[in-house]
């Protein structure tokens, strides 16, 4: 039998109070649809560094989350500044975090190498002063 | 090794203990970047850091860790507690530098 599930997650700009919020609850939901293991962690790295990166750089998005029998989609979407250079933002390493963010730990650069490297299919695309969308496919 | 005989051997001072200090520690990963957090330590590791800010508690969930240690004598921030408790992740602090609470927690868990 071929089931589906599908939930959305909206994610603030500038708001850290709640980072890794959406991540918990997706990591949750996911457990309850019987996910473990290997997908289940590499999942949760992808959401986390995608819901970071909308606090720290965007002003607002969301996380969809879509479960099919063979994998996990997920797509995220943002508004914010968006990125110039896609090629230069994936090098480990390359941050625009300012000092506030690094004090918390974030800013090493390594977000978006880390999802593209537990993903099964990772796309990226951007424009300038509109926002960012990341489409992220583990398979189970 | 449990986190309760850890911490009675190196004198940690617990903050909260989450859901439990009898939780078996296996290893452990010492980091304050926490992207590197995320990809690099594992389930049930024990977490090192000088991160005392709530963003700690969201990793250590999602990376269902067995606990996370303070070192050089910080203390949680108040946010970082109350989020610990709720979320049941143990909250450890050491006047120890991360080195030297690395070593010594290696050395107890390989015993
Ligand atoms: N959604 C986004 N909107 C705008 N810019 C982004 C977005 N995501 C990433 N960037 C840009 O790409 C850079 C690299 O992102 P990446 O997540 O790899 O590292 P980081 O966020 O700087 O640090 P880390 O993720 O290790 O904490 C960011 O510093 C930022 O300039
Ligand atoms: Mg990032």
């Amino acid at each position: 039998m071929n089931r589906k599930y599908e939930f959305s997650f909206p994610v603030e700009g500038k708001n850290f109070d709640d980072a890794g919020k959406a991540s918990v609850e997706i990591k949750r939901l996911l457990k309850e649809l019987g996910i473990a293991g290997d997908v289940l962690r590499r999942t949760a790295i992808a959401t986390y560094e995608s819901e970071v990166n909308i606090i720290s750089y965007a002003w607002k998005g969301t996380i969809n989350v879509r479960v099919t029998d063979n994998n996990i989609s997920i797509k995220i979407q943002d508004s914010g500044p968006g990125i110039t250079d896609i090629e230069q933002a994936m090098r480990q390493g390359y941050s625009t975090a300012d000092d506030r963010i690094r004090e918390m730990g974030f800013g090493a650069g390594m977000g978006l190498f880390n999802i593209k490297n537990c993903s099964d299919g990772f796309e990226i695309s951007s424009k300038v002063n509109k926002g960012t969308l990341l489409k992220i496919l583990i398979n189970r | 090794m449990n986190l309760t005989l850890l911490a009675e051997k190196l004198n940690l001072m617990v903050r909260c203990s989450g859901d439990g200090l009898d939780r078996e520690v296996s290893g452990g990963y010492v980091g304050d970047l926490l992207s590197d957090v995320m990809a690099n330590s594992k389930t049930d590791d024990l977490w090192i850091t000088c991160q005392s800010h709530q963003n700690i508690v969201a990793v250590s969930v999602l990376k269902e860790h067995a606990g996370i240690i303070l070192v050089l004598g910080k203390e949680p921030d108040k946010d970082t507690l109350e989020k610990a408790s709720r979320e049941g992740i143990p909250l450890l602090v050491t006047e120890l530098s991360g080195f030297e609470a690395a070593g010594r927690i290696y050395n107890l868990i390989n015993e």
